[in-house]
């Protein structure tokens, strides 16, 4: 491996003139580091990895690319370490260019300190932390797909617009849990809502019950689930046990994706408000590239993070190839954030000084089993948030690259 | 009886020195924390047949105070790194004075349920920033003046601080302390008639795999220049259950060879995917089917089989197979 690496370096020192373009190693190599194994494997996993080739090869069929272009991919098993050990190793000795995807705030936030130290490029699509483009922002990392703020903002925001103007919180105990009920809590009360109550839940929490019958006798129009993960698909389940949609309160999910959707099935899931920044089904250029990623993803639709996945590469192959080098990722990044960005899935967007990705995001409410007319027709639009009004705004982040 | 260990030793140490040559510096510290910390557990279940199921609260909780004073306080590595430890003794100390009433199954649970205790406790508390951790501890020069931002000299401070671990765990179980601890693993009644306090025995060995697996989680702290909630999990504290049970219970080398393996798996098999976690349990089972000494313990065994059928000739040899 070393040795044919020092081989590739030798040959390019030789054959590199001046004229010629600078790439590192005379590679374009793409790092996919994702849950492959655990929680996040449906909604990023292998699927990220087929959505990274995918925009290679679509950039490719457009513009004279660069003959070069590798895909490496590993499992971080959410665990930091590896992640942080994983990523080490690709900048120092496998030549990675650019770390893609990553989901996990704690994973995440680890390699973006080291893509910073090694001066290399990160994007990011799985992972919510707002913090990357906040008090961690760094000159070498964007932040494609979604974000916390983005997703209280949407869901908080949009939910009292169309009616749901009266919330409780279920909570899980601990600081992300905290942060989300607080983040959604002010944006519901900013936009004229208002919060009846709230309950806090241990994390991990397996039984939801006595949690759910306050939320219920709260007789808030809206039950907000400040929570990620397996707790809240629990709290989905039981909910809809205790027939609280019935009831005609709502819930609204604050992380939760259609992967998730899908395993609870449309009978526990309907009437659920979530937020996402794209959906397969709801464009021709969408539709099309999910009838391909089922073929080649055991049948399944691909997720935001997936899309973004896409949408990520395809931007930084873009800007490499303007810059016709690769080398300086902090100068990648600086090309990526001055030109606009576009592609199939995400249509016409820009980067922020801080590194966040802006696009529309879209509120949607799940499906009854009588309204979907197939398998993974979940979502109806109730809202669309316009980009400008999506993310945190610029000068609320302390981003430190951010002049005030 | 021959003993190896020492030229073994020397041995080991020689090839850590040139690793770096061969492997990625960064994945031999990981290597060596683990195996520290695997060594410290080991010097409780293999030596005092205490099985403790909750040593991830020293290691994690460690690596928390560890990373907290360099980031926050600004103090200096070397001393983050002891303030780890020595926080790792004191909740040793408190959670030992506990466990060891208690023997088995019981030892094992009341272990698990303060490792418990502990892990809400990093989860509310503020300063350990929840599931994101605390990020980007900084390396400062140890002892002011070696840059250990470079991975390869900080190599070489771990290996050195792994070695030292390594020779207080084999000074401790070749003395008469460690002695005593091996009779009251054997027949604990018996060394009570003896006039031994057994429990004053117990709580020392027990505060000092504490103390050493706080310095493995205090320096890992370090080499990620992070800590976060993995370190502190039930999970973690099986993984090292698992690492010593591969590598050989009871053996002076078995869990530094038992980390080294699981390591290895999860770093180098992480391109396989959802497969890691397959082939780990397909190794585990493995192991406990027909390796039951583990890697080392089975090496050891067959060493002494040959040995004596050597020696049976002359005399008679009594070298016991994995003693150490």
């Amino acid at each position: 491996m070393r040795l044919k690496t020092l081989a590739l370096a030798a040959a390019a020192a030789v054959a590199a003139t001046p004229a010629m373009a600078q790439y590192s190693n005379d590679t374009i190599k793409i790092g996919v580091m994702n849950d492959q194994s655990g929680l996040y494997a449906d909604l990023s996993g292998q699927g990220s990895v087929w959505a990274a080739r995918r925009a290679v090869a679509d950039f490719c069929k457009t513009t004279k690319c660069h003959d070069k272009i590798e895909i490496v991919f590993a499992d971080h098993q959410n665990k930091p370490d590896i992640g942080s050990t994983t990523v080490r190793q690709w900048f120092d000795v496998d030549n990675v260019d650019v770390v893609v995807d990553v989901p996990t705030s704690s994973v995440a936030l680890a390699v973006n300190n080291i893509t910073k130290e090694k001066n290399k490029v990160f994007l990011v699509s799985g992972a919510a932390a707002s913090d990357l483009t906040g008090k961690a922002c760094t000159p070498n990392t964007v932040h494609w797909t979604y974000d916390t703020w983005a997703l209280a903002n949407g869901t908080g925001n949009a939910v009292v617009k169309t009616g749901g103007d009266t919330w409780f919180f279920l909570t899980a105990d601990y600081a992300f849990g905290h942060a989300l009920e607080r983040d959604t809590a002010a944006v519901v009360e900013k936009s004229g809502g208002k919060v009846v109550g709230r309950v806090r839940h241990p994390f991990p929490g397996q039984d939801f019950s006595s949690f759910l019958l306050q939320a219920q006798s709260s007789k808030a129009k809206i039950i907000g689930l400040a929570n990620a993960g397996s707790d809240t698909t629990n709290s989905i389940k039981q909910a809809a046990e205790f027939g609280i949609v019935q009831g005609g309160q709502k819930l609204a999910g604050l992380l939760v994706f259609i992967t998730d959707v899908h395993a609870l099935s449309l009978k526990v899931a309907q009437g659920l408000i979530l937020t996402e920044a794209w959906y397969w089904d709801q464009t021709d250029a969408n539709r099309a590239f999910s009838a391909e990623f089922e073929k080649a993803n055991k049948g399944n639709k691909p997720t935001m993070v997936q899309a973004g996945v896409y949408s990520a590469v395809y931007h930084y192959l873009k800007a490499v190839h303007e810059l016709k080098s690769d080398a300086d990722g902090a100068a990648v990044v600086a090309k990526m954030k001055s030109m606009p960005t576009e592609d199939a899935l995400f249509g016409k967007g820009q980067i922020r000084a801080d590194g966040r990705k802006i696009h529309d995001m879209y509120l949607y409410e799940v499906k009854s089993p009588a309204e979907s007319k197939g398998p993974w027709d979940y979502y109806k639009l109730r809202a669309t948030i316009p980009a400008a009004e999506a993310f945190r705004p610029l000068d609320q982040g302390d981003c430190p690259l951010v002049k005030k | 009886m021959k003993n190896y260990d020492m030229p073994i030793f020397a041995a080991l140490i020689a090839l850590l020195i040139v690793a770096p040559l061969a492997i990625y510096p960064v994945f031999l510290m990981k290597v060596l924390c683990f195996g520290l910390f695997a060594l410290a557990f080991n010097l409780l279940i293999g030596y005092v047949g205490l099985l403790s199921f909750g040593h991830a609260m020293f290691f994690g909780f460690s690596a928390y105070i560890s990373a907290y004073t360099v980031k926050v306080w600004g103090w200096p590595t070397e001393i983050g790194i002891l303030a780890g430890t020595a926080v790792a003794a004191i909740l040793g100390l408190i959670a030992g004075a506990i466990a060891i009433r208690r023997q088995g199954i019981y030892f094992a649970m009341v272990t698990l349920a303060l490792a418990q205790m502990v892990f809400f406790f990093c989860l509310q508390a503020p300063f350990t920033g929840g599931e994101d951790g605390i990020q980007a501890v900084p390396r400062r020069p140890l002892l002011g003046f070696i840059d250990i931002t470079r991975d390869i000299n900080f190599y070489y401070v771990v290996l050195a601080i792994f070695a030292a671990g390594f020779l207080i765990i084999y000074r401790t179980i070749h003395s008469p302390f460690g002695q005593v601890l091996k009779a009251i693993r054997e027949n604990e009644p018996r060394a009570i008639s003896l006039g031994y306090h057994v429990d004053r025995y117990k709580l020392l060995a027990f505060v000092l795999s504490a103390t050493l697996a706080g310095l493995a989680g205090g320096t890992k702290a370090i080499v990620f220049q992070l800590a976060s909630l993995t370190d502190v999990t039930w999970q973690m504290s099986g993984e090292v259950v698992l690492m010593t049970l591969v590598g050989g219970m009871g053996t002076v080398f078995g869990p530094m060879v038992g980390a080294a393996v699981i390591i290895t798996m999860q770093n180098y098999l992480a391109g396989f995917g959802e497969w890691v976690l397959v082939i780990q349990g397909f190794i585990f089972v493995v192991t406990v089917l027909l390796f039951r000494r583990g890697v080392v313990g089975e090496i050891a065994a067959l060493a002494s089989r040959l040995g004596r059928g050597r020696e049976s000739s002359a005399r008679m040899a009594g070298s016991p197979a994995a003693g150490h």
